[in-house]
């Protein structure tokens, strides 16, 4: 973020929103993730500006049919259609700052 | 003030980390050094399993150990013992190692040791299911260890970490016959959460299943060292 900001000149833009992508299939707890970032900025150049959450879906493909699927815990993560084991992921394991909205002084 | 505008930037949170991983890894790999990140729960084994690993296979090549811990340098300690080059990075708060201890903990080793006479780096992370598997350090294999007293459904409750697993270790498998224990099951839950990792049952105490863990660390060495 900083030399992000270090680019645009820090001191003549406001950030007013970091959008994220989080996986499903990560360790991060959006709403923690949120709280604490609200808590590092405080009193920051970054202080006005809030973090939006885009959940990315976890999901798999068979092996076997090549059909996409939502793995379950539940069902082991294995692919409803043919009872796969979950070999290839698709997505979920997405962990990024997708962009970034801001506003010149 | 003008309208918003947004800036696409597409980078990964952890890009610090992984950084810095890269950065580690490429000063394992000038030093032709393979390193394995060793994790697992609080509890299940590992620097037990390292110790009698280290007693056999420091006979054949030339071994150091990074020794995550949160507050202690006690694993360290009886890890020296043995006499090889230990270094302990205490994490303070922090539930797993990243990059940059790691970075630092080889700084240290430097100055203990010349690591172009090692062959492998062992690194002992903190014991935790969850953070150690997003923060890369550099290694070139993760290795997971899971003892069979938590559960045969760890797999299933903590699936980043076994299914970022190059190998997993079910440790204390001496106690199977003392526990209502599914070892099927159990299997059953890390092949549909990771199927292609190598999977070896171990036991420190009666040391079945020692000689196949040695192997596979051998054959990874060899091959890493095109020998």
């Amino acid at each position: 973020m900083e030399e992000w900001a270090e680019k645009k000149n820090k001191k003549k833009i406001v950030v007013e929103k970091i959008n994220l992508k989080i996986g499903e299939f990560t360790c991060v707890e959006p709403i923690s993730l949120i709280n604490t970032f609200n808590a590092a900025v405080l009193g920051s150049w970054l202080d006005s500006s809030e973090i939006t959450i885009e959940t990315i879906p976890f999901e798999g493909k068979c092996s076997r049919c090549n059909r996409l699927y939502f793995p379950k815990k539940e069902n082991g993560y294995k692919s409803p259609c043919c009872n796969f084991n979950l070999e290839e992921i698709i997505s979920g394991r997405e962990l990024k700052i997708a962009s970034i909205d801001f506003k010149e002084k | 003030m003008h309208l918003p505008i947004s800036d696409k930037i597409e980078l990964n949170i952890l890009h610090q980390n992984s950084h810095q991983a890269e950065k580690n890894k490429v000063k394992f790999n000038n030093y032709n050094l393979l390193c394995l990140n060793i994790m697992s729960s609080p509890g299940a084994g590992k620097t037990r399993l390292l110790e009698i690993t280290l007693k056999v296979l420091s006979k054949k090549f030339q071994i150091a150990v990074l020794e995550g811990d949160m507050t202690t340098n006690l694993d360290a300690a009886r890890l020296e013992k043995l006499n090889i080059p230990v270094v302990p990075i205490t994490t303070g708060r922090a539930c797993h190692l990243d990059a940059n201890m790691v970075s630092g903990g080889l700084k240290l080793l430097e100055k203990k040791i010349n690591p172009d006479s090692l062959d492998i780096l062992l690194v002992e992370n903190v014991g935790n299911l969850v953070c150690p598997a997003e923060f890369e350090i550099g290694e070139h294999f993760k290795v997971a260890l899971l003892s069979i007293t938590e559960g045969e459904d760890k797999p299933l409750k903590y699936p980043i970490m076994f299914r970022e697993a190059d190998l997993i270790l079910i440790t204390k498998i001496d106690l199977l016959p003392h526990l209502n224990f599914d070892i099927d099951k159990l299997k059953s839950n890390i092949a549909s959460t990771n199927p292609k990792a190598d999977v070896i049952e171990i036991s420190s105490i009666t040391k079945s299943g020692l000689d196949l863990w040695q192997d596979w660390i051998s054959k990874k060495i060899l091959k890493f060292k095109n020998i």
